[in-house]
């Protein structure tokens, strides 16, 4: 009896099961032909070294051995490494600090104010460093000769040392929104309960806004951060675009990993060590994705404690 | 990827036509065998006559505005054989596909736009025809001699010269006549102009030295005699770019940069075109096909602009280099050789073309001797120029060109290079002789990377 009831469930659920693999087959197939795919064929070129003389030649793991002592390589994760340390603590304090304040029910024109802070994200970001650029430029730039005018000095905004807060300050803009909006909804699933019961016993907003409200922000912090260790150690876009008006002093040919492995890859046809490159940048994410949720897990634990 | 420069002004490579001029030499017969799809090269001369007078199909990549006028010129002469204009980018962005296309097998165009730089880079991997057996051989008499250099070695010719850039100096006469500088001939007088003008106006520079443009820096260096590289020769090849010259070149300008009497801000920026509008630059040491392309992008500054050939490192001599030019080559891909060989052949020698080509929108400058003795091309007057004849100053500028300079076959790799470390010092108004050694150092390494011993 129940050995029948078994098999029937079973049967159902092999039947399921294969209309599940007909349901992401689509998605499936895309999936191993436009990631896989080429990733794979990545990691074997990358397997490979190719000379102007003597033709393609297994190499195995030379490449990656090359590439761990490869200077250029390693300045432009460290370079990544510090704008992620400095940029992305300002960019998530903005956004927590905006959507409270969007949360709060205070502000006059949400809907707008809203809609406004995202809008910098529907920006290409190729469109934006172009926008920013400009508006960087030495002496023409807008920037530049606002601050003159109200006796100022003017930042080198193209300069070795101040390349990096402007691309920061770029990125910053690009993103802040986007984050913001992601807290919000976290705020907005938060149950009024909470809130009500908050209130009965005497906390006031801001008291509401530090003690129940920031604490539950933490899955969605954890989200954004983890966004933002990818985001930052592909930074490629903005210095790309920035390098023609900035010069060569200020953004090389291998100022980040992503703009290394573009110069390898298409400036001097070194495609092998540029898939190597890639791989290597996409560990280095990886570690560092871990890191975020091993940190985020244990203070968890730590709290829950 | 497009780079800021390229998106806010979209047309300045078609102007320019690109980087700079390349010699052969023996590249060719360093030909590895990595690259076996040359199409079969006959031993003897083609019966052209016959071959076109089958249909045929071309594919022709170029990024030349306009350039479909001479196309339909040439549709109309040959009528079997069909024509189909590409635009696949300019300069870089060309290469990059035309290689993919190259390695893949297949995809190719027939014909193809490339600047003398680059052929060496094709020629080492038997990407092109060698045109000898279709004609071309023929067509020597007819350019400037050492353009014909750039692209033809030995009994071989793998491309077709298009237009060039021999350099000369764009000054402002209404800067110079303010402050009293008479036009510097020399470099001894150019620096001394430079000096004084950086004492009467601080804010005036006498050049912009840009730290993004290897091919100005190597064209000075082709001025002064330079011969950075030796074609690849049985697997060997030389490079010098730190030789005796590049170091004379590197001295002179290292002090005026750190002094602040030369700039060095990137060019085809936005500042830039502002610096050269505005009068922030007292010259603009650049090619032939600058003049026309400046009195467009500097519009306001119309009237204060005069041209004189380059200052010369000893007094009354005449000597220049070149910066840009492009060639019309046939890659061994293709399966209508004569065709193709054909068509390079008559778009750049054709004189209907030839006037196109050196006209406005193209504007580039002309390599056929006898667009350079024409009248109609030299007794154009600019009033951007105050009516000066700039065609006949750079003619008479390309005469003096310095022959037998040869180019990498990476020159990818070259330019990346200078920009990360001469021009990063360049920049910083740093060390430009140990920059220059360490530009060097980073070639060489890279070449013997690509298997090639360095001698």
């Amino acid at each position: 009896m129940t050995g029948q009831v078994a098999g029937k469930q079973a049967r159902r659920l092999t039947r399921h099961g294969k209309w599940g693999y007909v349901f992401v087959a689509p998605f499936m197939i895309m999936f191993a032909a436009m990631v896989l795919g080429p990733l794979g064929y990545a990691f074997y070129l990358s397997l490979f070294s190719q000379h102007l003389i003597g033709g393609t030649v297994f190499v195995g793991m030379g490449n990656y051995v090359d590439a761990v002592t490869d200077p250029a390589f390693l300045s432009g994760v460290a370079r990544v490494a510090s704008f992620f340390l400095i940029q992305v603590p300002v960019m998530l304090a903005l956004a927590v600090v905006f959507a409270l304040l969007l949360d709060s029910g205070r502000l006059l024109a949400p809907k707008f104010l809203r809609l406004a802070l995202f809008v910098p994200y529907a920006v290409p970001s190729v469109v934006a460093a172009i926008m920013w650029g400009s508006l960087y430029s030495p002496r023409i730039g807008a920037l530049g000769q606002v601050l003159h005018g109200i006796g100022l000095p003017v930042p080198g905004f193209f300069t070795p040392s101040g390349i990096l807060p402007s691309i920061a300050n770029i990125v910053t803009w690009e993103f802040t929104g986007y984050n913001m909006i992601i807290f919000y909804a976290a705020l907005r699933a938060l149950p009024p309960e909470l809130y009500e019961a908050a209130a009965i016993d005497g906390a006031g907003p801001l008291v509401i806004a530090l003690r129940i409200k920031l604490p539950r922000l933490r899955p969605a912090l954890v989200l954004t951060l983890i966004f933002s260790v990818i985001g930052s150690f592909q930074l490629f876009n903005e210095p790309n675009v920035l390098a023609s008006a900035a010069g060569p002093a200020a953004i090389s040919s291998s100022w980040t990993p992503n703009l290394y492995a573009y110069t390898l890859a298409f400036s001097d046809n070194q495609v092998n060590y540029a898939a190597a490159i890639s791989f290597l940048l996409g560990f280095v994410i990886f570690m560092g994705t871990l890191i975020v949720m091993l940190v985020a897990s244990s203070v968890r634990r730590r709290a829950a404690a | 990827m497009e780079s800021l420069e390229n998106i806010s002004s979209p047309s300045r490579r078609a102007f320019l036509a690109g980087g700079a001029a390349a010699g052969l030499g023996a590249v060719l017969a360093a030909c590895t065998s990595s690259g076996s799809q040359q199409a079969a090269t006959p031993a003897t001369k083609v019966n052209m006559k016959a071959e076109l007078e089958k249909p045929a199909s071309i594919t022709f990549w170029s990024w030349v505005p306009g350039i479909d006028k001479q196309v339909a010129i040439f549709e109309s002469q040959y009528p079997n054989i069909k024509v189909n204009l590409v635009n696949a980018g300019q300069g870089a962005a060309e290469y990059t596909k035309l290689r993919t296309a190259l390695g893949a097998g297949r995809g190719a165009p027939d014909v193809v736009q490339i600047e003398y730089l680059e052929i060496p880079t094709f020629v080492l991997g038997n990407k092109l025809l060698d045109l000898a057996p279709y004609g071309a051989a023929a067509l020597r008499p007819l350019f400037v001699d050492w353009v014909w250099g750039q692209v033809a070695t030995g009994g071989q010719v793998y491309a077709i010269p298009q237009d060039s850039g021999p350099m000369g100096m764009l000054y402002r006469k209404d800067i110079f006549d303010k402050y009293g500088i008479s036009v510097p001939a020399t470099y001894a007088e150019f620096a001394a102009a430079g000096r004084k003008l950086h004492q009467a106006a601080p804010g005036v520079t006498i050049t912009n030295l840009a730290s993004n443009d290897p091919n100005v820096f190597l064209g000075l260096v082709w001025q002064a005699g330079g011969r950075p590289f030796t074609s690849v020769n049985k697997g060997t090849m030389g490079i010098g770019l730190d030789d005796g010259a590049a170091q004379k070149v590197a001295a002179y300008w290292e002090p005026l940069i750190k002094d602040g009497i030369v700039s060095t801000a990137p060019d085809y920026t936005t500042a830039w075109y502002n610096g050269l509008a505005t009068g922030e630059y007292a010259t603009w040491l650049t090619a032939a096909w600058g003049p026309l392309f400046l009195s467009e992008e500097a519009a306001s500054s119309t009237g204060k602009w005069r041209v004189a050939p380059l200052p010369q490192w000893t007094s009354g001599a005449s000597v220049s280099g070149n910066n840009g030019g492009s060639t019309t080559a046939v890659t061994a891909q293709t399966a209508s050789p004569a065709a193709a060989a054909e068509f390079a052949m008559f778009i750049n020698t054709n004189p209907a073309c030839a006037k196109l080509f050196s006209e406005p929108p193209q504007y580039l400058f002309p390599t056929l001797k006898s667009v350079l003795a024409s009248s109609s091309f030299l007794d154009g007057a600019l009033p951007f120029y105050g009516g000066q004849q700039v065609n006949r100053e750079f003619a008479s500028i390309s005469t003096t060109v310095d022959t037998g300079f040869t180019w990498s076959p990476f020159e990818d790799e070259i330019n990346t290079s200078f920009t990360d470390t001469v021009g990063a010092v360049m920049a910083d108004r740093g060390d430009l002789l140990g920059a220059i050694s360490t530009w060097q150092s980073t070639v060489t390494r890279y070449a013997t990377g690509e298997g090639i011993k360095v001698s």
